[in-house]
């Protein structure tokens, strides 16, 4: 799978309260919650990101709060995938679980706010168009991808008991 | 070689071994949801086109974010919960009356032992470890797929141990061991680690401590914060369930065994003497951002919460009465006390704590996670500043993005709430 989008650059622990409110969580509607992504820390967020966009976070990007409601409003926004230097381990599982593409890189730090960027998910690699480098990223091991080859984990576990 | 947490884990799992990094398929013994998270695992269960779930009995749900319910789409959001309760026969569903905030609740009622793998749609739900459960945050679709089967997927953890040595100050206690801990290793010093919390400090800390310890080990990013059963766990879950468990965990761990083998390997240990320790305070906007309390004396305060799944049991209750016994809370500030269950809130009445708040100008709520998230009772306005005993200081977390949030322990919430300003509570 191949995702091509402009950057959205953010720091680190970009926690899950910046990402969704709580007053919002009064919702489970991705596109709903889609419309206040990010909004205490970017207010304009919502308003700027085209389809397709890429988020690139630093370290410990979704710490805080449990709500999946963090991964959904990223992609309820257009959000095609995020990347950090590391994620805190229930937005991980999140992500996987609906299957939200993320990637984890060392090589943030090179990336800017407003570059294009290629990343081909099956094979783990970034590509920054604007720039013209190749980043690395870790593929995932091996049972990640099958729940993410699955689409998500309902589907995964409906495939299993619902044959 | 196994800690205490690889333990717990390999109990519930078909495996022979596990280690750390290894991605595990485990059975769980009870899980979790609240009215913000279950809603939504409901709607995923019924979407896939699941129709039971796999035991009544161990299954929770607790409408206690934004319950009572704040508003007309809060009611709805507590009402799937009613609804899913009744259609599945779950037995414990906790309407308001007999809610509480579900980390005070859960163990108060007995529902979670050593030994056991909690998984609950709540990032607090580490609070059990305390216990000496497994017990970690999800997400709403690993609800979702423990309602299926009662299974989880999990990556084994590393672990790090944190040794506390020498002897608690006054008025230095869980909380303040829990914060200076986040303020030594950063937000995400034990990012995907199981926290281990032992030494002589942590033996002589009353169960209350030790629950405000683990539930903030997701502060630091770890999964799960544990600490071996002694005699004070024992006594508890004695006393909590009416008799001590034979067994822990599901491949008959026996309960002499839920402890962390001495060769068991830990990716890192820190030892820390404690004897100096003073009260501390976490500034905005990360918990990590802590500073002792009696250098924050310049910070001017709107409102002090006392209450949370952190800080809302009956010893947080009464450190804080005690103080605030006589006294008047300042003017113009907002003193809000909400006692974590309604086993707590009864105590208090009984005990005369209630009278005291009310007394000193503060008001006393009915059980709910309510302004710890920003929900409702106690939100912040534009330049606002609170000082809270809860868990979290995030930008908006309480309200408006333009207000700013300090959490400490009950006893320097109290003693702010007096002078209006952040105060060590030897000061008043």
């Amino acid at each position: 799978m191949i995702i091509k989008g402009k950057v959205h650059k953010f720091g680190d622990d970009v926690n899950t309260d910046d990402i969704i409110a709580a007053k919002y969580l009064v919702s489970t509607d991705a596109q709903e919650l889609g419309k206040h992504c990010l909004e205490s820390i970017k207010p304009d967020f919502a308003g700027k990101v085209k389809p397709g966009d890429i988020i690139v976070g630093g370290k410990n990007f979704g710490c805080g709060s449990s709500r999946e409601h963090a991964p959904l409003a990223i992609k309820g926004c257009g959000v095609s995938a995020v990347i950090a230097r590391s994620f805190a381990a229930i937005f991980f599982r999140n992500a996987i679980n609906i299957g939200l593409p993320f990637l984890e890189s060392e090589e943030i730090d090179k990336i800017s706010d407003g570059d294009e960027l290629e990343i081909d998910l099956n094979a783990g690699s970034i590509k920054n168009i604007t720039r013209n480098t190749v980043y690395k990223t870790q593929a995932f091991p091996g049972f990640l991808q099958e729940l993410v080859q699955a689409g998500g984990l309902m589907k995964y576990i409906k495939h299993r008991y619902c044959r | 070689m196994y800690t205490i947490a690889e333990k717990i884990l390999l109990a519930h799992s078909a495996n022979k071994n596990i280690k750390p990094g290894e991605f595990i398929e485990a059975n769980i013994d009870l899980a979790l949801g609240n009215d913000i998270t279950a809603p939504l695992a409901i709607e995923e269960f019924k979407k896939a086109g699941f129709t039971k779930i796999f035991d009544k009995n161990k299954i929770v749900l607790v409408p206690d974010h934004f319950a009572p319910a704040k508003d007309l789409r809060s009611a709805n959001q507590c009402k799937i919960l009613a609804s899913f309760a009744a259609e599945q026969k779950i037995k414990n569903y906790f309407e308001i009356g007999c809610m509480g905030i579900e980390h005070a609740l859960l163990p108060e009622m007995g529902l979670v032992k050593p030994g056991d793998l909690v998984i609950g749609a709540d990032s607090h739900t580490c609070t059990y470890g305390a216990l000496g459960c497994y017990s970690t945050g999800i997400g709403s679709t690993d609800l979702a797929r423990g309602f299926v089967d009662g299974k989880i997927w999990l990556k084994v953890p590393a672990s790090i141990k944190f040794v506390y040595k020498g002897k608690l100050p006054k008025w230095v206690e869980g909380k303040d061991l829990i914060l200076f801990t986040i303020g030594q290793i950063g937000v995400d010093g034990a990012l995907y680690k199981a926290m281990e919390f032992s030494g002589p400090v942590i033996r002589k800390l009353p169960m209350d401590g030790r629950f405000t310890m683990s539930n903030m080990a997701i502060e630091a990013g770890a999964r799960v914060g544990i600490i071996e059963p002694d005699e004070i766990t024992w006594e508890y879950v004695t006393q909590v369930t009416g008799k001590k468990p034979k067994k822990c965990g599901m491949k008959s761990l026996s309960c002499e065994n839920l402890k962390s083998d001495l060769n068991a390997n830990y990716e890192k240990i820190y030892e820390w003497d404690v004897s100096g320790l003073e009260p501390v305070v976490s500034c905005p906007h990360l918990p990590s951002n802590v500073k002792p309390a009696s250098k924050l004396s310049t910070v001017k305060l709107d409102q002090v919460v006392i209450g949370s799944c952190t800080n809302g049991r009956i010893t947080d209750i009464r450190v804080a009465a005690k103080i605030l016994k006589g006294k008047k809370v300042k003017t113009g500030l907002r003193l809000i006390v909400i006692p974590a269950t309604q086993k707590i809130y009864l105590q208090s009445v009984k005990e005369g704590l209630a009278e005291i708040f009310v007394k000193a100008g503060g008001i006393f709520s009915t059980p709910t996670c309510g302004p710890c998230l920003g929900g409702h009772m106690g939100i912040l306005t534009v330049g606002e500043t609170c000082l809270a005993t809860t868990n979290r200081n995030f930008i908006g977390r309480m309200g408006s993005p333009e207000s700013f949030v300090y959490l400490s322990n009950p006893a320097v919430a109290a003693a702010s709430a007096i002078t209006g300003k952040i105060t060590h509570p030897g000061e008043v």
